[in-house]
C-alpha cells in the first residue's frame, strides 16, 4: 500500500511538475505566437519546426496547447479557490454550529447539486455572457456545494473531539476554534478535495469551451481546439491527439497526486 | 474560608430521559479556597454531568438545568456566552480523563499550553512563552524547552497529562476541575500525577475538585469527599471520617468494593 502510494505520488508529481514548468514557460515564451496565422504552413505534420504540427490556419499547435493549458490551469485554480474559500466558510459554520442555518444552507447546497451542474453553468454564462471572468464565476459557484459538504462533515466530526472541547474550556472563542484548531485538522481531507476539484474544474472548463461558450476565439483553449480538430480527424489527426493529450496529462498528473495522497492518508 | 465554588440545588434533566429521571438531582456542594474535594460515585451517578454543568459544556438544547452554580462570585447560569468564555481557562482550569485525545494533534505543545493566556491576557509572545515554560517546570516536565517544540504524538501519556495540567494552571485559576485525571494512566504514573496535584495545591492554594470512581485516589489526595448516587449527594464529609465510619449504605458498599491485598477478586 505504502509503495503504491509513493509510486502514485512520484508519477503524479513528475507529470504535474512537467506540465507546470511548460505552462509557466508558456507565460513568457512560446515557440510561435499562438494566434499568428501562416497560410503557407497549413496542416503541417509534427516536425522539428512545429513540434505538434499546425492547424487549419497554419497556427503552431504546440504553442496553442501551451497557451490553452495555461488558461485552463489559471481558470481551474481560480474556480477551486472560489469553491474552496466559500465552501470552508459555509461548511465550517454549518458543521460547527449546526441548527437551523445549517439545515437551510445544506438544503440549498443539495438543490444546487440536484441540477445537472453543466446546465447551471450554461445558464449563468448565457445570462452573464461568455468570457474568462464569467466562466470562473459560474464554475466557482458550482464548486461551492461539494467543498461545503466535505468541510461541513469534517467540522461536525471534529466538534465532538476532546481537544476541541478542551480548547473551548480554555476560553477559546468561536473563530479561534474554527480556524486555528479545527481547520488545520481537516487538511488531509481538504487536500484530496482540492486535487479532485481541480481536475473537475479543468474538465468543466474544457467541456464548456468545447461547446463554444468558454474561451472565445482567437484565444487558445484546450476545449475549443479539441472541438475544431473534430473536422480534421482524418486529414490532421495530430491536431486532436496533441490537444487531447494535453488535457489527459494535465488531469492525470493531479489524479495520481490525489490518489497517492489518499492512499498515504489511509495508512 | 471563602468558597471558590458553590453549587446550590443543581438539577439537570436530559430531555430524552424519563420525566422523573434527573441526571443530577438537587446537588449541594461547596469547595473552599485551597481545598481538595473528591466527588465519587459509580458510572452514571452524575459526577461528570455535574462537572459539565460547572464548566458550561452541557448542551443547552439537550438538557434542562436549574439551581445555581457560583464560581468565584460569578453566577454561571446568569452569565452570557462571552462571560462564560472569560471565566473558562482563567478562573477555572479543567483536566480531562484522556490526555491522548485532549491535545490538538497538529499543534505544538507550547502554543497549546499558552492557549489560556492567549485568550485571557494581553501578553507578548516572549512573556507567554516564559509563563508556559514556568508552568511546565512546575508540573515537573523534563527539559521544558525541548518539550515546548514537540507534537503531542511524540510524548507519553503521563507526560501529556502533565502538559494538560500545565495548560490548565498556566493562568493561575482559582479552581482546577479534574475529571478522572489518572484513569487512563498506569499505576506508577498515577501516583506521580496525584503527588503533583497535591504539590500544586500546597504551593499555589488552588482548590481542586477531583472527580473519580477510584477511592484509593480520593483517599490519597482529598481532604473532603462527596459521594454521589443516582444524581443525589448521599454523603459529604472529611475523607478520614468517611473511610473510618461510612454512614450511608452506598458509601459502605463503595468502600467494601475496594480490592484489597488479602481479598480474592475472583
Amino acid at each position: 500500500m505504502k509503495k503504491r502510494a509513493s509510486v502514485f505520488l512520484w508519477a503524479g508529481g513528475i507529470i504535474s511538475g512537467l506540465m507546470l514548468c511548460i505552462i509557466l514557460l508558456g507565460c513568457f515564451w512560446t515557440p510561435y505566437d499562438p494566434t499568428a496565422m501562416d497560410p503557407k504552413a497549413k496542416f503541417c505534420a509534427p516536425s522539428l519546426t512545429h513540434l505538434l504540427g499546425t492547424d487549419n490556419f497554419g497556427r503552431d499547435i504546440f504553442s496553442r496547447v501551451v497557451d490553452g493549458a495555461g488558461t485552463s490551469f489559471f481558470i481551474a485554480l481560480c474556480v477551486v479557490a472560489i469553491g474552496c474559500a466559500a465552501g470552508i466558510l459555509i461548511g465550517s459554520l454549518c458543521g460547527y454550529y449546526g441548527g437551523l442555518p445549517d439545515l437551510i444552507l445544506t438544503r440549498v447546497c443539495d438543490s444546487i447539486t440536484a441540477f445537472p451542474s453543466f446546465l447551471l453553468a450554461l445558464v449563468i454564462v448565457t445570462v452573464a455572457g461568455p468570457g474568462t471572468e464569467n466562466i470562473i464565476l459560474a464554475l466557482g459557484i458550482l464548486f461551492i456545494p461539494s467543498f461545503a459538504r466535505i468541510v461541513r462533515s469534517e467540522f461536525a466530526r471534529c466538534r465532538e473531539l476532546n481537544y476541541i472541547k478542551s480548547a473551548r474550556l480554555m476560553g477559546a472563542g468561536g473563530a479561534r476554534i474554527l480556524f486555528r484548531h479545527i481547520l488545520p485538522n481537516t487538511f488531509p481531507v481538504l487536500c484530496s478535495a482540492i486535487t479532485i476539484g481541480f481536475n473537475n474544474a479543468v474538465l468543466s472548463e474544457a467541456s464548456m469551451s468545447f461547446l463554444g461558450i468558454g474561451i472565445q476565439p482567437p484565444y487558445a483553449s484546450l476545449g475549443s481546439m479539441l472541438s475544431d480538430s473534430q473536422s480534421f480527424l482524418h486529414s490532421a489527426p495530430w491536431y486532436a491527439l496533441g490537444t487531447g493529450g494535453a488535457i489527459v496529462l494535465l488531469i492525470l498528473g493531479f489524479s495520481l497526486l490525489s490518489e497517492g495522497l489518499q492512499l498515504k492518508g489511509q495508512r | 474560608m471563602a468558597s471558590v465554588l458553590h453549587v446550590k440545588d443543581l438539577r439537570v434533566h436530559f430531555y430524552d430521559a424519563a420525566p422523573d429521571r434527573f441526571a443530577v438531582d438537587g446537588l449541594n456542594l461547596t469547595v473552599a479556597q485551597g481545598e481538595i474535594v473528591g466527588l465519587v460515585g459509580e458510572s452514571g451517578s452524575g459526577k461528570t454531568v455535574t462537572a459539565m454543568s460547572i464548566s458550561g459544556l452541557l448542551p443547552r438544547e439537550k438538557a434542562q438545568v436549574s439551581g445555581s452554580i457560583t464560581l468565584d462570585g460569578h453566577e454561571i447560569f446568569a452569565c452570557s456566552d462571552q462571560e462564560i468564555l472569560d471565566i473558562l481557562g482563567d478562573e477555572l482550569g479543567v483536566v480531562f480523563q484522556e490526555p491522548m485525545t485532549s491535545m490538538d494533534p497538529v499543534m505544538r505543545i507550547g502554543p497549546q499550553i499558552e492557549e489560556c493566556l492567549l485568550n485571557h491576557r494581553r501578553l507578548s509572545k516572549a512573556q507567554r512563552r516564559q509563563l508556559a515554560l514556568e508552568a511546565m517546570a512546575q508540573v515537573e516536565l523534563p527539559e521544558p524547552e525541548r518539550v515546548y517544540r514537540k507534537y503531542p504524538h511524540e510524548l507519553s501519556g503521563g507526560m501529556l497529562q502533565r502538559v494538560m495540567i500545565a495548560a490548565a494552571i498556566v493562568s493561575r485559576p482559582k479552581l482546577l476541575l479534574a475529571d478522572e485525571p489518572t484513569t487512563a494512566l498506569d499505576v506508577s504514573v498515577q501516583a506521580e500525577i496525584l503527588a503533583l496535584l497535591k504539590k500544586l495545591n500546597r504551593e499555589t492554594g488552588m482548590a481542586i475538585l477531583l472527580i473519580s470512581h477510584d477511592l484509593h485516589v480520593v483517599r490519597k489526595l482529598c481532604t473532603r469527599v462527596a459521594v454521589m448516587q443516582r444524581g443525589k449527594l448521599v454523603e459529604d464529609r472529611p475523607v478520614e471520617d468517611i473511610f473510618r465510619d461510612p454512614r450511608h449504605l452506598y458509601t459502605q458498599q463503595l468502600i467494601a468494593a475496594i480490592p484489597g491485598r488479602d481479598r480474592h477478586l475472583f
